[in-house]
């Protein structure tokens, strides 16, 4: 009677933790609000654990202390993390959240005894879930922090093997469905699962990483959902599903934003095709300007677009870039950031780095809203972004991302392209805008060039 | 099929459209933020792991639940922490629009 009354004190402060991680979200809607929704959150979580302590099935602390002291102890450094590195931290959190997810649900199948064959199945998908988002979320992060190589890595007949592997999975789970206290087969189930998380991203390359990381992300929350289901836990379905559906929205914009679709996304293995397209290109000229010249252009202009990308984040310039703001704003010019979807590593990745360097937010503009005024735009100044501004994209239909939305910027009146050598990114297309009569190219590394800009701008100011 | 999987399931659907009802209207601008905050939430799973280690089991299912703890509070604390020091970044530049 009373462990009964408990329990529903209990439900009761999930109920209230699963209204604030909506409100959470929802605050989240507005960078005004948008510290109340982690405070929000954080007051949600922190209730939810605070009364699962009282759940009458825990009777023994001193595990579950220790590993939340190491939990902190682990999540604090993780949490203090410098901005360059966040779309490793998130693949890390990823596969984090899955492996807890997967290791809930391997425990739950030894846990006393066998289970039906309805709570069978909803195991074996949980736990093939978390493992292949556990490892592939592993591989991502080892990717993004360039201990594996960011190129796809791929080999003859790579679809036909890694779909075997996963068919292999789920024949395993269906053998357990039919007889769950065919105990062998589940560890051989986990390490298949495993398995294919390795087979599903090790050929995704680094420009494809905003998608996955989506993905894996959406994925991630599933397997939290359906461990919820395995439960009986609504908490983990609501919070599951929150999550499941943020990712999913995230990799439908990913997509979107690359013309491309999931399938093509994950089996595709992009960067192959287009390599013997550019090596087909003709010899052609290109015209390169100094810092000198280049600040002349840029201190007589009255509207400025910038647009970053990956490299700007690799050469971690956003703080030049900063200074550049500075002194042309000072001149009175307009200076404002084009930011594409993809540019980056993650969804968000360039507001992230420009707000650390603190830009204004309401300067950095979406595609959609800035692609009107690049006509009207004096200079366009792109920072280590290259296919996102490619114009092929909307001309070339032989060109591998003919349909991409792209940053209109070769309708500016100057363009300028901050450029480390003429070499073509690793997915190997070329780009006709470095050919326009109206483009400069500014060879050498962002931070130094947009440095010497910035030196340039302030010399001529005195 | 348990009664208990079509009330899940009746959560989840909903569940799922209030997330997407929600998920659509934040701003691009703070697609970084979003993943991490949903990371932390997700890392609500930490409940269910507290109760598999606090269970007196197997060793085995003791040891799987202290992992998990370990896991998922790292991220749920982890996750908080990044969202709260992104968020707190982006600043407006307030009256000063051109």
């Amino acid at each position: 009677m009373t462990e009964l009354a408990l329990q529903q004190y209990l439900d009761f402060a999930y109920i209230i933790a699963v209204i604030l991680f909506i409100l959470s979200l929802k605050f989240l809607s507005s960078p005004v609000s948008a510290r109340w929704g982690v405070l929000a959150g954080e007051i949600g979580a922190a209730l939810a654990v605070a009364v699962t302590l009282f759940n009458p099935e825990v009777t023994q602390y001193k595990w579950i202390l220790i590993t939340l002291i190491i939990g902190a102890g682990v999540g604090v450094p993780l949490g203090m993390v410098h901005m360059t590195t966040v779309p490793q931290r998130t693949a890390l959190s990823h596969a984090f959240g899955a492996l807890s997810a997967a290791i809930i649900g391997i425990a739950e199948f030894y846990v006393g005894t066998t289970p039906t064959r309805f709570q069978m199945g909803e195991i074996a998908l949980e736990v093939i879930i978390g493992s292949l988002t556990f490892t592939g979320s592993l591989i991502a992060a080892g990717k993004l922090q360039e201990i594996l190589p960011q190129r796809p890595i791929v080999y003859r007949g790579q679809n036909i093997v890694s779909l075997s592997v996963l068919a292999g999975a789920l024949g395993l789970a269906t053998a357990l469905v039919v007889n769950p206290a065919n105990t062998l087969l589940f560890p051989i189930m986990v390490t298949v699962a495993l398995l294919f998380g390795i087979m599903l991203v090790t050929p995704i390359g680094g420009a494809d990483m905003p998608t996955v990381i989506s993905l894996l992300n959406s994925y991630a929350g599933v397997s939290a959902a359906l461990l919820g289901f395995v439960l009986n836990s609504k908490v983990l379905v609501v919070a599951g599903a929150l999550d499941g559906s943020s990712g999913f929205i995230l990799s439908v914009i990913m997509c979107k934003a690359m013309n491309r679709s999931f399938t093509n996304v994950m089996f595709g293995a992009f960067g192959q095709v287009q390599a013997a397209a550019a090596a087909a290109q003709e010899e052609r000229t290109v015209r390169s300007a100094s810092p000198e010249e280049a600040a002349g252009i840029l201190a007589a202009a009255s509207r400025v677009v910038v647009v970053p990308g990956y490299g700007m984040a690799v050469a971690q310039a956003q703080h030049k870039v900063r200074e550049l703001y500075d002194v042309l704003s000072k001149k009175g010019i307009d200076v404002r950031f084009a930011i594409h979807p993809v540019a980056g590593r993650m969804p968000g990745h360039m507001n992230v780095l420009l707000a650390e360097a603190d830009i204004p937010y309401d300067r950095l503009i979406e595609m959609d809203e800035i692609n009107g005024e690049f006509a009207q735009t004096d200079v366009a100044l792109i920072i280590g972004a290259n296919d996102v501004t490619n114009p092929a994209a909307r001309t070339d239909k032989s060109s591998p991302i003919y349909g991409m939305p792209i940053l209109d910027v070769d309708k500016a009146r100057t363009v300028m392209v901050i450029k480390r050598s003429m070499n073509p990114g690793f997915a190997g297309i070329d780009n006709p805008l470095y050919y326009m009569d109206r483009t400069l190219m500014l060879f050498g590394d962002a931070k130094a060039v947009v440095n010497g800009l910035v030196h340039e701008l302030s010399a001529n100011s005195h | 099929m348990p009664p208990d999987f079509i009330s899940n399931l009746y959560v989840f659907i909903l569940a799922g459209f209030v997330g997407f009802e929600v998920i659509r209207r934040v701003s691009p601008l703070l697609h970084t933020p979003l993943m991490s905050l949903t990371n932390a939430l997700d890392a609500i799973v930490v409940v269910a792991a507290i109760i598999i280690a606090g269970r007196h089991e197997t060793r085995l299912t003791t040891t799987l639940g202290a992992i998990a703890v370990a896991a998922s509070f790292s991220n749920m604390v982890g996750g908080f922490l990044i969202t709260d020091r992104m968020l707190r970044m982006f600043k407006s530049r307030g009256s000063k629009k051109s």
